[in-house]
């Protein structure tokens, strides 16, 4: 029998998601109701592996788009993704045997396990992050050859826009101004797949660690401190092994520039017995951590900020003076590691001016392991 | 003259105050009623000060009543839900995520309809008015009468709102209608719950205005009364009784405020010790800062203004072990301190033991105390200066030293130097700083919508929200030429590049007491 998730995974996903979503990847409250009420209306979801999927399997992508504080109030709903959904079905003349996430951090992670059940599908235990990026093209599906179009864009009117272009960079820099047209809360089905290109491009297993995460971090069990049982979670998951606890500290400044559209900004956080710092900057989502000036972890690595005593992630929109927090430095997924993925979403493609180095090379034997 | 009212999970403090000037104070057990705590503290406070009820202006009133009554779901009224944005918004409906308990007290009836706004200020669809009339028959036949309407985007547009009011209110002879453009602000859920919440409260609300103006009448005091609003500044009774939810957490506010107004100094820290724990919050421009995080409510989820504060289980009660297991609270004997604490006859060492044993206080029986060890003793009492000085650190927004100001009864718990803290200051007074703050008697007016900068832009924008947040304070009462902005921030949204920026505004006056009334 295969894996089930329920309405009681759904809190465990939203919070393991909101730790991959590395400080972005927009708030998944939202996107958690909506999977609880679909559940509950259609029955639990069965959640498959990618070796599970039959090699002619049709899987499609549900995804929001748009801004988080229109997401808010226009909220979101199974109805609208099955417009896009729908619409790349009969684009392809084929119809969805499975359901699977773009975007493993963030909202992204919860829209699609409410649109399966709906559909009573199966979710594929696998995304194309391992965590959250801002845009697009930043997937493995793009770097391991799956087109990003046909990609259907909708709203909740129905109006769905299917697109077709050269690229999957011009698919993102076409749908972002239309995406505000259509009322900045729209649907967004990309990257249809074969369970073939399913199983070369996809990040496996994605849906289960952010359970297993989430699940680590609101445990009661009191013996273990929080920080730990997260370390613990990370350990045991085969991509984000190499976890590490880089810095322990409080939040000593935080800047931000929004003027862009995207949220651009540094915070530095001082130890709390001497006088190490640390730095981290980010855009959207962290980008990398510098301690003393020294490189810890650099994207596509994982970087991300949890309170010191709870172990919630905290997101950057979220980030304040003072608060207590301890920096959580992971590997990504090998398939992110590539040079061809490096190009795509590597430090470069963030402006930054250091090279990729992994995050096992940067935190030798005298790296606290937790 | 006027009178500040704060009515506290166990006691009811009543200020009597003139200009700047403090002239009297009492502490009374609060009533399960409310208004006979108020009344038998207002009766003592007069007779106190020798003040007569006729020289009375005003009278100013906090009060936890409305949160507490929601939380145990006491009182409440069922509610039909109308929300208007349909087919946007429509997979989460009304009352989603509300714990069994307030669900089974407050639902009445949901109904989601066509309407609603977009970001931009145009419609998502006109508003469905048929389905407006079908679904008040509806609640009219389930004999529902207290209802809440929320549209998508109505913080920016109210229209369809106030016209759906309308057709209800046509269809339900004598329905009540409480619209979340006026209760809340971005985030449609927080603010539809909000409405709700409102909805349930206001036949209490109803009640209990009546109770406190009876309770003043019977006093011989003819001025009006105001209760307490979540961002400190006051609303008539009248307002009251149309939005109860808006009293929420106006406790730590008031205690804030009262700070600032005993010390005369509009930007600090301020800690209040209390018996159990200590609420430390920042004071920016006299105002309590707001935080920006979402507040659960009995569970249900709200984003109201509510001021940033920090708790830490350290208050006079807290229970101290000394020696190798050094620990201060979190378990506290609370109100039980004068039987229970060591300087009052009792069997367990608190912290106020620790102060009087320090010789740093000078309260009950240091005899009782005299055997403590003072290396004990002086680790105690530093690590109760190092726990108020994290949580002040958290509090700060900058590394810069900042002057603190101590209120409640247990502000004598701190009595050394604190990093970070540029003065430390315990205002005469400071044990009914919640009361005073009630009766400072200022009035507001907020926005919260978005603007698109690139049409008007931005410093007209931010202009035009300055003068809509100014008009709505003259509204509440302000007097205009004391009106001023003190919170105006705008957020680009994020993920969505073209000028398009969320706008917070809130403005402040002094309230007019109006000569008429002074009789």
């Amino acid at each position: 029998m295969p894996r089930m998730i329920t309405i009681d995974d759904i809190d465990d996903l939203a919070i393991g998601s909101t730790f991959l979503g590395t400080g972005g990847g927009g708030d998944p409250y939202v996107g958690s109701l909506l999977c609880k009420e679909a559940i509950s209306q259609y029955g639990p979801v069965p959640l498959v592996s990618v070796d599970e999927l039959p090699d002619d399997a049709n899987v499609f992508s549900v995804a929001g788009m748009g801004a988080p504080t229109v997401m808010i109030e226009k909220l979101f709903s199974v109805e609208y993704a099955h417009v896009s959904v729908s619409a790349l079905e009969a684009r392809l003349g084929r119809t969805a045997t499975a359901i699977i996430s773009a975007e493993i951090g963030g909202l992204n992670s919860v829209t699609p396990v409410a649109y399966a059940a709906m559909r009573r599908l199966p979710i594929v235990d696998a995304d194309g992050m391992g965590r959250a990026f801002p845009s697009i093209d930043m997937t493995t599906f793009n770097v391991y050859g799956v087109s990003c179009t046909p990609m259907a864009l909708s709203d909740e009117h129905g109006n769905v826009a299917v697109f077709d272009t050269k690229s999957s960079k011009v698919a993102e820099d076409l749908a972002r101004p239309l995406v505000a047209a259509m009322g900045a809360a729209t649907s967004l089905s990309c990257y249809p797949m074969t369970g073939v290109e399913t199983k070369r491009a996809s990040v496996r297993d994605t849906v289960s660690a952010a359970i297993a995460i989430g699940k680590a971090i609101r445990s009661n069990d009191n013996t273990v401190l929080p920080v730990d049982r997260l370390l613990a979670a990370l350990k045991a998951l085969p991509y984000y092994g190499r976890a590490y606890r880089i810095f322990d500290g409080k939040i000593v400044d935080i800047r931000r520039d929004t003027s862009r559209g995207w949220v651009f900004g540094r915070c530095a956080i001082q130890a709390l017995d001497g006088p190490s710092r640390a730095d981290i900057n980010f855009q959207n989502e962290n980008i990398a951590v510098r301690v003393d000036g020294e490189l810890r972890a650099i994207v596509p690595d994982l970087v991300c900020i949890v309170d010191r005593e709870t172990a919630l992630p905290i997101p950057t929109e979220n980030l304040r003076y003072g608060q207590r927090v301890a920096v959580i430095g992971c590997s990504a997924a090998p398939s992110l590691r590539t040079p061809g993925a490096l190009a795509c979403m590597g430090p470069g493609a963030f402006g930054e001016t250091s090279e990729y180095i992994e995050i096992e090379s940067l935190n030798g034997s005298d790296a606290k392991e937790g | 003259m006027k009178i500040g009212v704060d009515v506290g999970g166990t006691n009811t403090d009543a200020v009597l105050i003139e200009g700047r000037d403090t002239l009297g104070s009492v502490k009374r057990p609060t009533s399960r009623d409310v208004s006979s705590g108020i009344k038998a503290a207002i009766e003592a406070l007069l007779g106190d000060g020798g003040a007569n009820a006729a020289s009375i202006d005003g009278v100013m009133i906090g009060t936890t009543h409305f949160t507490n009554a929601f939380i145990q779901a006491q009182g409440l009224q069922k509610v039909a839900a109308l929300r208007i944005g349909f087919p946007a918004a429509r997979g989460i409906p009304p009352f989603s995520a509300w714990p069994e308990r307030l669900r089974g007290a407050v639902f009445g009836a949901a109904s989601m309809v066509g309407g609603g706004y977009e970001f931009d200020g145009r419609t998502i669809g006109p508003l469905d008015e048929m389905a407006v009339l079908e679904a008040a028959r509806s609640f009219r036949q389930a004999g529902l009468t207290e209802i809440a309407i929320s549209g998508v985007f109505s913080q920016l547009n109210a229209a369809q709102e106030v016209r759906a009011a309308e057709i209800i209110r046509g269809e339900i002879p004598g329905a009540s209608v409480t619209i979340s453009s006026e209760v809340g602000r971005t985030g449609l859920l927080e603010r539809e719950n909000a409405a709700i919440m409102n909805a349930a409260l206001r036949p209490l609300a109803a009640h209990v205005g009546e109770a406190f103006g009876r309770a003043l009448a019977e006093l011989g005091i003819n001025a009006p009364f105001f209760v307490s609003q979540n961002d400190g500044t006051l609303m008539t009774a009248a307002q009251m009784q149309r939005y109860p939810v808006l009293t929420f957490a106006a406790g730590p506010t008031n205690s804030l405020r009262g700070a600032a107004y005993l010390t005369g100094i509009s930007d600090a820290l301020v800690a209040d010790i209390g018996g159990t724990t200590t609420d430390i919050g920042v004071l920016a421009a006299g105002f309590p800062r707001q935080s920006s995080m979402h507040v659960d409510i009995g569970g249900v989820r709200t984003n109201f203004r509510m001021p940033d504060v920090l708790s830490i289980g350290l208050g006079g009660g807290s229970r101290v072990v000394l020696g190798e297991g050094l620990a201060v609270g979190p378990e506290s004997v609370g109100f039980r301190l004068h039987e229970e604490a060591l300087i009052f006859g009792g069997n367990t060492l608190t912290a106020s033991d620790i102060a009087v044993a320090a010789g740093k206080a000078t309260f009950g029986d240091a005899s009782r105390v005299a055997h403590l060890g003072g290396v004990d003793v002086r680790a105690a009492l530093h690590r109760m200066h190092r726990m108020v000085e994290e949580s002040l650190d958290r509090m700060k927004t900058s590394a810069a030293p900042m002057p603190l100001i101590l209120v409640g009864g247990g502000a004598v718990l701190i009595s050394e130097p604190l990093a970070g803290v540029s003065d430390t200051l315990i205002p005469e007074g400071a044990g009914v700083a919640n009361a005073v703050g009630a009766a400072i008697g200022q009035v507001s007016g907020a926005i919260d919508r978005i603007y698109n900068f690139q049409d008007m832009g931005r410093e007209a924008a931010l202009e035009d929200a300055r003068q809509q947040a100014t008009v709505r304070a003259v509204e509440a009462g302000a007097d205009p030429a004391t009106v001023t902005i003190i919170d105006l921030e705008d957020l680009p949204l994020q993920y969505l590049p073209g000028g398009a920026a969320r706008v917070v505004c809130r403005a402040v006056g002094d309230l007019i007491l109006k000569e008429t009334v002074r009789a």
